[in-house]
């Protein structure tokens, strides 16, 4: 909905470590926590299993890094690898999205919420091993002070007084395009409808059977 | 240089270059399910948008619909739950897709009933806002799991914008042994190359095993590709698939059907096409597989133990302690000392009626353990009908199992009633992950023959190990 879309320039704040490998969407976003049929009122529920005490309770599970007066206010996940795996919910991103997260960082994503990260504004970083671990023990040390700022533009992140803990990282043309200027996929790819209907003719030509 | 499958269908559905190294790949078929569909249609129809070609858009109730015999339509299986399904109806009633209703007599879970319903046929592209999607590349199909927006798009659009992925390629030469499923090979995979290990590849799965597997066994088989990180799994079609999706009712009619064969037989890997990664596997090398952690990769043969984890190491052994905790487990503990509190059987991976006969054979004059809680859900009406047909419905409740009305079930907790908190379940389901199930609920995943196995010793055993049980006992 082009109404929510929103874009991703240069963000600073604090990050929040989660270094744990294949956290799935089923952590992210509790089925149990879908409740109707829409993008909105998820935020409250991110990570609900370990947030909260007790399953459909709101009462917050002390120990768990987000509830960490340290972390308030997090803008940033440092995960670990395969984040985001499992079930294709988009709901996990709508829940990430609401509750303030604007990017993620960890060495590699699940591919299909990785996708539905950049429909939502939020950017996903993927960097080696041993650079998500160094940002970690960065923020650790001092939460709120030690910031993160994360530019895409640069396709930079840096971590304030640290100039070694600094990293490049890759981003798709069409994907930072998207993030950068808030763009409706949808409406980027009918510009190419001339194209997708000569194809269909064509095929509905040599596949017939595609086409009742 | 030669093409491999997934290079022919990408080329197939190649409407034209991005400019920035993506292409756009033409969707030949969009299925939706009531849980992340139902949400893609209202905001396209919020945006003002029309489904482009509604007759190539399906929709099924699975995902929410209660299991309960006797189930009325709006009936969910979870506090709430019915808006998703009336929402959706009435949006897929709006838009003239393909609704395949709670009480439509092909009502299934949406990767067991594309297949039966002749939509995935070799050589179309479908997608679905399920990461299961993938499962549908066992007939030869270009199929991607997407998020909702993705879903949205290709609705309006009838396009994908794609990277194409790098491809690897698994063979598995020799012969299962008879008590090994297609389950237990992937979960010997997962467990070998870790849940990261298929690095968002296209997968093509090959070599005798495969070739030996019924259309079935081919789709659990395609199913777990997710749980290993694929992009998706292909495998090529051969006479066994052609011939089971002949004369359905959304395959090519009886006039295209001569053309569609005909394009189809051009649907393997040519001998000289490359990969950029080779997995070989020994089909002899595997063995009934259980999960003793909340990974699909933290599995071992059940015959054996959970791992000791008496080595110092690192964050792959921290990451099994955790495992080992949420699942109340002691390193190095037997399965077989196990005992457990449930056992279901189904889902879009062991739901379908090979699954369920592998399952009678095992329960046939037996009964289940006392205390646990054992249920059964065909994973459409059509597995249900010829299951009944076959009297496996008797075998299942005469053993103590619950017979349900097809659904995803209890594959994931939802809200509403379930196994109770540190439950020991073994589930023929894909993820064991904390809380799938329910609160606390501990999933061991295994094959539906070791899970009917399960039930009855109430301990985590496999089907080969029964006989020797009840004979000692």
């Amino acid at each position: 909905m082009s109404a929510q879309r929103r874009s991703f320039l240069r963000h600073s704040g604090v990050a929040a470590p989660l270094l744990i490998d294949n956290i799935d969407t089923d952590q992210i976003i509790p089925s149990r926590e879908m409740k109707a049929v829409s993008r909105d009122g998820l935020g409250e529920a991110l990570f609900a299993g370990w947030r909260y005490q007790a399953p459909g309770g709101r009462t917050e599970n002390p120990d768990f890094v987000l509830n960490r007066q340290a972390y308030r206010g997090a803008v940033f996940l440092i995960g670990g690898q395969n984040f985001g795996c499992g079930s294709s919910r988009e709901h996990a991103v709508w829940a990430l999205k609401e509750f303030g997260i604007r990017a993620i960082v960890a060495p590699s994503f699940g591919e299909i919420f990785f996708g539905n990260c950049i429909r939502n504004g939020i950017l996903p970083i993927v960097a080696d091993g041993g650079a998500v671990r160094a940002l970690a023990r960065f923020v650790e040390a001092d939460p709120q002070d030690h910031l993160l700022t994360i530019d895409l533009p640069q396709q930079k992140v840096s971590a304030k007084g640290a100039d070694k803990l600094e990293v490049d990282f890759e981003v798709d043309a069409y994907a930072k395009r998207l993030l950068t200027e808030g763009l409706d996929p949808i409406g980027l790819t009918l510009k190419r409808e001339a194209e997708i209907e000569a194809f269909l003719s064509a095929d509905a030509a040599s596949r017939p059977w595609i086409y009742p | 240089m030669g093409r491999t499958l997934f290079d022919k269908l990408w080329d197939i559905h190649a409407v034209a270059e991005s400019g920035d190294g993506a292409a756009f790949i033409a969707i030949d078929r969009v299925f939706l399910h009531e849980r992340t569909g139902g949400v893609a249609l209202k905001s396209l129809l919020e945006a003002g948008r029309a489904v482009k070609a509604p007759e190539r858009v399906f929709c099924v109730m699975d995902h929410i619909v209660s299991f309960a015999e006797g189930r009325r339509r709006n009936d969910a299986r979870s506090p709430g739950g019915s808006v998703f399904i009336t929402e959706t109806r009435a949006m897929a009633e709006k838009t003239g897709i393909a609704l395949i209703d709670t009480d439509d007599a092909r009502q299934g879970i949406v990767h067991v009933i594309a297949p039966e319903l002749g939509v995935a046929v070799p050589g179309v592209s479908i997608v679905c806002p399920d990461s299961h999607t993938c499962s549908l590349g066992a007939f030869g199909v270009l199929a991607i799991g997407i998020g909702s927006s993705e879903a949205e798009h290709a609705m309006a659009t009838g396009v994908m914008r794609v990277h194409k992925p790098k491809q690897l390629r698994i063979r598995i030469d020799g012969a299962l042994a008879p008590d090994v499923t297609a389950k237990d090979l992937a979960l010997h995979l997962i467990t070998t190359y870790g849940a990261d290990g298929g690095k968002r590849r296209a997968i093509e799965f090959c070599g005798a095993a495969v070739s030996a597997m019924d259309p079935e066994a081919r789709l659990t088989l395609c199913n777990l590709a997710v749980e290993f990180a694929a992009f998706t799994a292909v495998m090529a079609p051969d006479d066994k698939i052609i011939r089971y999706v002949r004369g359905r009712p959304y395959a090519p009619s009886a006039a295209q059907s001569r053309a569609a064969e005909a394009h189809w037989a051009g649907l393997y890997t040519d001998d000289d096409a490359e990969f950029d990664g080779e997995i070989h596997i020994d089909a002899k090398d595997i063995a009934p597989f259980v999960t003793w952690g909340t990974s699909p990769e933290q599995a071992a043969p059940v015959d054996a133990n959970v791992p000791a984890f008496d080595a110092p190491g690192g964050e792959k052994v921290e990451r099994a302690r955790q495992a080992l905790s949420y699942m109340g487990l002691e390193p190095g503990a037997a399965f077989s000392d196990l005992s457990i509190d449930g056992a279901f059987i189904g889902s879009c991976t062991n739901g379908r009626l090979s699954d369920l006969r592998a399952a009678a054979a095992v329960l046939k004059g037996r009964k289940v353990a006392k205390g646990v809680r054992a249920v059964c859900v065909p994973g459409s009406k059509q597995v249900r009908a010829a299951a009944e047909d076959e009297g496996l419905d008797a075998i299942f409740k005469a053993a103590g199992f619950e017979w349900g009305a097809p659904g995803c079930a209890m594959c994931f907790y939802a809200g509403g009633e379930t196994f109770a908190p540190q439950a020991r379940v073994v589930s023929s389901t894909n993820r064991n992950f904390e809380g799938r199930q329910g609160p606390g609920v501990r999933t061991h995943l295994a094959s539906p023959a070791t899970v009917a196995a399960s039930a009855v010793a109430g301990r985590i055993v496999g089907a080969s190990s029964l006989g020797a049980l009840e004979g000692a006992a």
